[in-house]
């Protein structure tokens, strides 16, 4: 069954003080999202990602277009829909447990539950020693290990993820990778994550969809059908991850080309 | 003010700063006492210090010097409970909704520049010589700094911690507020009721002093002038200075303390 739809969304942002000037910034991106599906987006810079992820999680509106959730139109924020944010978002005058329980209390939880429930989440994520530190403590990494299981708690039924790994170390995110595949693959999770790594998303997708240089048009959805775990160099991957750069280069070309001519 | 906060452990650096501030404190006296006796000879332009040390003892036995504080603080929290219970609120929703800005904002632009003082003729014709109408100049002194940095606080906040709360469920704009608007902008709020003190201190003792009270430290020092008696003034002066200090060291030492844990000593 479909767990998400994304139907024709398309984006125009106008201008607040000179009405004239519109932006187009997505073009009538439609895709499905099977109950566990991992699926990727790749695109240049300022294609309109992160636009997409906000209008999923309902922070934006669409100009036209639908959000389809478990069949029901969804188009504000709420606690079934989880993002991860490409900044720190974490709220900085709580600790851990406080931050990773929020969502949980505000649905009405009883503090105790509430509590038991994100100490779950908390241990998945490696930051048990944690729990009652402030954000002001922890690494990068630690910071969005504790977003990652502050969107967890709630379980919702879409996780939508913003180059979560962007600011971090080769290390730490190779790492933090495989917790995510390894938590997605326990909770079966369906997962929408934005990244700027080839390879990233040739590791951890089931789908990975390229998107076009401004307006944001879908280029190609590549299937990945590798069982996971994978190598990061097995031959497989790496035909994909040949495919994915062409595409993304080729974008890039028509993209500089465009703004020359344009200038 | 960094000098209050002496750390336990007295290393060397501490000890050199206890030792030059007990020094600087001595030639002051020194200094005062030698100008005022052999220079001025005249306690009415300059009271010496061993007469204003004298009144010191000799008030601190007797009652009245603690009424006339209990009073001043009475009058001093009457203004600052109302301004922080008035000024928060309005600064909150001004902060939050762009309308009640544009409508608050002009008429607040309006009244703030005028002196509290200016006041002083209203507060008794309204609340005649009551320790309200003292209060009263105090709440227009401290009101104005808490909905300023209250308002501003609130524009601030950065839009991904009430974006990040919107995918958590947390969506209404009460829980908004309370969750996460207030917490976000508690240092400058708190930064602002802190200036707000400042001000209202300042205003508290020229409010007694022009007759919006009949009692109080401000009272007592303009009495005393009248009566000529320099060495209470300048004793009073003295307790003026120290009471507002307590009140700045106590609101500093229990925003740090409980308050703002998250933030690592910083700020106000
Ligand atoms: N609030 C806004 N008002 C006007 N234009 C906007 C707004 N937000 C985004 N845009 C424009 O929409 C386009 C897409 O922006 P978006 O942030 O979605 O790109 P992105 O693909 O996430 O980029 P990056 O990879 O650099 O994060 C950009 O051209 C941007 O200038
Ligand atoms: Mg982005």
């Amino acid at each position: 069954m479909k767990k998400a739809e994304i139907q024709n969304i398309t984006k125009i942002f106008v201008s607040k003080d000179d009405r004239k000037s519109e932006v187009l910034a997505l073009d009538n991106i439609s895709f499905d999202l099977a109950e566990g599906d991992f699926v990727s987006i790749l695109g240049p810079s300022g294609c309109g990602k992160t636009t997409l992820l906000r209008i999923i999680a309902g922070l934006e509106k669409q100009t036209s277009g639908n959000i389809i959730i478990n069949g029901k139109i969804s188009n504000e924020p709420g606690p079934k829909k989880g993002m991860v944010f490409q900044e720190y978002s974490l709220f900085p005058w709580k600790n851990v447990i406080d931050n990773v329980s929020f969502g949980l209390k505000m649905q009405g939880m009883k503090k105790e539950d509430a509590y038991k429930k994100a100490s779950k989440y908390i241990e998945m994520v490696g930051l048990g020693e944690f729990k009652y530190s402030y954000p002001n403590e922890l690494s990068g990494g630690m910071k969005q290990r504790v977003a990652i299981a502050r969107a967890l708690a709630n379980e919702p039924d879409i996780i939508l993820m913003d180059e979560p790994f962007g600011a971090l170390d080769a290390q730490t995110r190779n790492k933090l990778q495989n917790e995510l595949l390894n938590i997605w693959k326990n909770q079966k999770l369906t997962v929408v994550f934005v990244t700027h790594s080839v390879d990233e998303a040739v590791y951890l997708s089931d789908k990975i969809i390229v998107l076009s240089a401004r307006p944001g048009k879908i280029v190609k959805e590549i299937p990945i059908t590798i069982p996971k775990p994978r190598t990061r160099t097995g031959n497989e991957e790496n035909e994909i991850r040949d495919e994915v750069l062409r595409l993304l280069n080729h974008e890039k070309y028509l993209a500089d080309a465009s703004q020359l001519s344009g200038e | 003010m960094d000098a209050f906060c002496i750390d336990m452990s007295l290393n060397e650096e501490n000890k050199k700063t206890i030792i030059i501030s007990a020094i600087s404190i001595a030639t002051f006296v020194i200094l005062w006492e030698f100008v005022s006796v052999f220079i001025v000879k005249d306690s009415l332009y300059l009271p010496s210090f061993h007469s204003v040390f004298y009144a010191f003892l000799e008030r601190l036995t007797s009652a009245e010097i603690y009424i006339d504080a209990l009073i001043s603080f009475r009058h001093f929290f009457t203004g600052g409970i109302s301004a922080i219970l008035i000024g928060i609120p309005i600064g909150i929703i001004m902060g939050w909704y762009q309308n009640v800005f544009r409508f608050f904002n002009p008429i607040i632009e309006i009244l703030r520049p005028i002196p509290p003082l200016a006041w002083i003729p209203f507060a008794i014709i309204w609340l005649k010589l009551t320790h309200e109408a003292a209060g009263m100049i105090i709440f227009i002194g401290m009101v104005f700094p808490i909905i300023v940095n209250t308002y501003t606080g609130f524009r601030n906040i950065p839009k991904i911690y009430v974006e990040a709360a919107k995918v958590l469920g947390c969506t209404k704009d009460f829980d908004l507020i309370r969750h996460v608007a207030i917490p976000a902008a508690s240092p400058m709020i708190l930064s602002g009721i802190r200036v707000a003190m400042g001000t209202g201190w300042m205003c508290l003792v020229s409010a007694e002093m022009f007759g919006v009270s009949d009692a109080g430290i401000g009272y007592s020092l303009w009495h005393f002038y009248s009566l000529h008696r320099m060495e209470l003034v300048v004793l009073y002066m003295f307790v003026l200075g120290f009471m507002g200090l307590l009140i700045d060291v106590l609101f500093r030492f229990v925003i740090e303390k409980n308050l703002l844990k998250w933030q690592k000593g910083t700020v106000i």
